[in-house]
């Protein structure tokens, strides 16, 4: 399969294979008016199958989100046809916004303009708690 | 400005001047009475207490301060809908010092981030309850003189009981510390408590359902009781709130020395047979938590005599 390269854009590789379907919700590219290309199960020597993502702008990209829902993901961000930055990614200490609490015993359940905010408890075990209550986040 | 929301917000040396300021506090009561003239502390109770909210009055009073509050979210205007973040932001345009129960679990880290006072956590839901466990622990101090080298054990309701997971956590801090888990198989200890607070840190511990079996090797017997309000199904509730009594006769094989403890209110958990025994401390607990209320308030006010 190919997909023509991007000129100005961002290249999101070695994305953990089935994942990049989250990744393109989360960071909403649907909405984008760019063409955004999203490959699943490419081979790949490291892997043996990845996920790709191509976006053919320059955006501003929260890493710590990405990093959370996978950081063994690289960020490449292409200028004029060529890769002029490489981001890898890492387990952030802090989550802002993005994940929920499910604990309904959870203030953020009541209080409706408190910010949903979790922090690293296990890097190992990559275990996030919610700050408010401890709760574990609930990943897919 | 600092605030308390866990027990673990604290280090083991500011425990240590805690408990050595309500040691003095207990020796020389006359010295601190006018210690917060002046001070206005606001006991904010979204859900009831009778414990908590008295003796942190209490506590305030003998410091020479004074208390507003509430002690219902009826009573407050959270009634008409107002968020916990605009209630305590207003409060603390009034107030020195903010203590908050609320049922959810988090409110104070909520209250924390607007209330521009000290807030401290007077428990939130199943949450936390610092100020028992420095209750426990000034209670623990004042009768072994030591934190290091006990045997605690744990007994009842050991799965929503508060009081016993912010109790392990701050124990779990001091070396030689050993913990037996009493608890029927449906209220055992939270397994994620064992393994962040425990086994990381390679502390001995045993589960076991007879308190008859775990009773002659403990210093500290701290008993809890099962709590009505967590139960979904009140069967469940009625076969499990009697599996531990504690008698007189229960008390045979302990050590002379051991002490029972009991964050309160009881139920049919302790005999009152037990009161008169001298290894009953849960009454003097109860007096504890006023003298280090006191040394604690003191602290977050910056207060000094």
């Amino acid at each position: 399969m190919i997909i023509g390269q991007i000129k100005d854009g961002i290249v999101l590789d070695h994305i953990t294979a089935g994942k990049s379907m989250d990744i393109y919700n989360v960071l909403k590219l649907g909405k984008l008016d760019c063409s955004v290309a999203m490959i699943q199960n490419a081979t790949s020597v490291k892997m043996g199958k990845k996920d790709i993502i191509k976006i053919g702008t320059l955006l501003d990209i929260n890493l710590d989100v990405l990093g959370y829902i996978d950081p063994g993901i690289t960020v490449n961000i292409i200028r004029d046809g060529k890769v002029a930055k490489r981001h890898h990614l890492w387990l952030p200490e802090r989550v802002v916004g993005v994940i929920k609490c499910r604990n309904p015993r959870c203030i953020t359940s009541t209080e409706v303009n408190a910010v949903h905010e979790f922090r690293l408890a296990d890097k190992e075990k990559k275990l996030y708690r919610c700050i408010y209550c401890e709760h574990k986040a609930e990943r897919k | 400005m600092r605030n308390l929301m866990n027990i673990t917000d604290l280090s083991l040396e500011e425990i240590d001047e805690l408990i050595a300021t309500a040691e003095d506090i207990i020796a020389n009561p006359k010295k601190y009475e006018n210690a917060c003239d002046h001070k206005l502390l606001a006991a904010l109770f979204f859900e009831p207490s009778t414990r908590t909210r008295l003796s942190f009055e209490a506590a305030m009073q003998r410091l020479g301060g004074r208390v507003i509050g509430f002690s219902e979210a009826g009573s407050s205007s959270t009634a008409k809908g107002e968020s916990l973040s605009d209630t305590v932001q207003t409060v603390g345009c009034y107030a020195d010092i903010i203590v908050m129960r609320h049922p959810k679990e988090g409110a104070p880290v909520v209250a924390a981030r607007r209330a521009g006072v000290p807030i401290i956590n007077a428990g939130d839901g199943a949450h936390n309850h610092p100020t028992q466990t420095l209750t426990d622990l000034l209670t623990i101090w004042r009768s072994k003189h030591t934190f290091e080298g006990l045997t605690i054990g744990l007994c009842g309701d050991l799965k929503f009981g508060r009081t016993v997971h912010s109790l392990v956590a701050a124990m779990a801090r001091y070396s030689g510390i050993k913990f037996v888990f009493i608890a029927p198989e449906e209220l055992k200890f939270p397994r994620y408590i064992i393994e962040e607070e425990l086994d990381t840190r390679g502390i001995e511990y045993k589960e076991v359902t007879s308190m008859e079996e775990a009773m002659p090797e403990l210093d500290v017997l701290y008993m809890t009781r099962v709590q009505k309000e967590r139960f979904f199904n009140e069967a469940d509730y009625i076969r499990l709130k009697d599996t531990y009594i504690l008698t007189p006769d229960k008390l045979e094989p302990a050590k002379k020395d051991m002490i029972v403890m009991h964050p309160l209110p009881r139920v049919n958990e302790i005999s009152v047979a037990v009161d008169d025994d001298p290894r009953a401390a849960y009454f003097p607990q109860a007096k504890n938590g006023m003298f280090i209320r006191m040394a604690l308030i003191m602290k977050m006010l910056e207060v000094t005599v």
